[in-house]
């Protein structure tokens, strides 16, 4: 006589399981923050510090690639005014489509001059696209013009000093950090902040 | 697996007309699917670690000739310098007469390496202070980075400032021969 198996129930309770599975949804929707795609992306050092990089009135330097220099500003309006005001200094036109475009885009590296054919490119190509850096030697030094036009505009929108933080890669020469350090020194920005990553106390 | 039942429509016998009852059970397996699938994708599209950032405030710039530079008891200076392959030399007081035990002399970052030295010199100089009075004056320090040196070892060396908790510190840029040759030299 054959042992008879007996028929257990294929079909398991999945309710409890989904809860979970919803609850941990609700969670990751509620924090997320999407990553933005960066121009040129950097190895940040990493450090012990505790405190958080600011969310808004804030420019951000990012150097990487044998001093190559990346301007990112928070903040559409004064994006937008900051532009104007480059615009209008060295005398390139800019459509309002644009102006619309630029106040979205992630940061930028090139001349004022070819700034026009990056905006009108589309994101994706953009971040291809091989960005020389923003000009910033003594003769041509567009990246202090940027930098005080972004503070003049966020003066003028938000009414508050605008923050500035160096984003350096890992394996950059000291002295081009310091030609943007002195650029800013310049404008007598003596506080900054330098952005780096997360480490333990005990490394 | 999907349970959904569709009755068995017999026994009509009965006079009162009666609500089919319907099974409670749905099948949440692909529910659960999609719910999994979402929570993968926003944990992917999430940056979770928040970069930090590091406060840094450095002196200003003028170029007043008249100008005098501040004088320092030299037993509370100790200067490090940073060279190319994360060679960190340093050395205590003046470099032509360094104070005793701070002859220039090689040390690694972190832990085991600089931090050390800088918990003792630390010590040595509060106590030293106290003696002549004043246990207000820490130690000072002088970072010096060559241009050899990188990002990650001048965050590396503020950083351990911030954990020393080092009173008094700056960077520096002037290098003098000797620190040049120092660096290249061994």
């Amino acid at each position: 006589m054959a042992v008879k198996t007996q028929k257990k129930a294929t079909s398991i309770d999945m309710t409890a399981m989904c809860d979970v599975a919803f609850l941990l949804l609700t969670f990751f929707i509620l924090t997320a923050t999407a990553k933005v795609p960066e121009a040129m992306p950097v190895d940040m050092p990493a450090s012990t510090v505790q405190s958080k990089l600011p969310e808004s009135n804030l420019a951000t330097l990012t150097i990487g690639n044998k001093g190559t220099v990346f301007f990112d500003l928070k903040g559409k309006e004064v994006r937008i005014q900051t532009l104007e005001k480059m615009a209008e200094k060295y005398g390139v036109e800019f459509t309002e489509e644009d102006k619309k475009e630029f106040s979205l885009m992630e940061g930028f590296g090139v001349d004022i001059a070819s700034l026009k054919s990056v905006i009108e490119m589309k994101s994706s190509q953009r971040l291809k696209a091989d960005q020389p850096g923003v000009p910033k030697d003594s003769l041509n030094n567009q990246l202090a013009e940027w930098l005080r036009f972004a503070r003049q505009a966020n003066i003028d929108i938000n009414d508050k000093e605008l923050e500035v933080a160096i984003k350096g890669d890992a394996k950059e020469e000291y002295p081009s950090i310091r030609k943007v350090m002195d650029i800013l020194q310049d404008q007598g920005v003596n506080s900054f902040s330098l952005v780096t990553g997360l480490r333990g106390k005990d490394f | 697996m999907a349970e959904l039942n569709t009755g068995d429509g017999g026994g009509g016998k009965d006079k009162k007309v009666r609500s089919k009852k319907q099974n409670s059970k749905v099948d949440l397996t692909a529910m659960v699917d999609l719910a999994f699938l979402l929570i993968t994708f926003f944990m992917l599209t999430t940056t979770l670690s928040k970069p930090k950032a590091m406060e840094l405030g450095l002196p200003d710039k003028q170029d007043d000739p008249t100008d005098k530079p501040i004088k320092v008891d030299e037993n509370r200076t100790m200067t490090i310098l940073l060279g190319d392959n994360n060679k960190l030399v340093r050395y205590v007081g003046l470099l032509a007469t360094p104070v005793a035990g701070g002859a220039p002399k090689d040390f690694t970052y972190g832990k085991e390496g600089i931090r050390e030295e800088l918990m003792s010199r630390k010590a040595s100089v509060l106590a030293y202070s106290t003696a002549k009075g004043k246990p207000k004056n820490g130690m000072i320090v002088i970072i010096k980075p060559s241009k050899k040196s990188n990002y990650r070892n001048l965050i590396d060396i503020l950083d351990e400032m911030g954990i020393v908790e080092v009173p008094t510190y700056a960077i520096v840029n002037d290098f003098s021969p000797e620190e040049t040759k120092l660096l290249e030299g061994k």
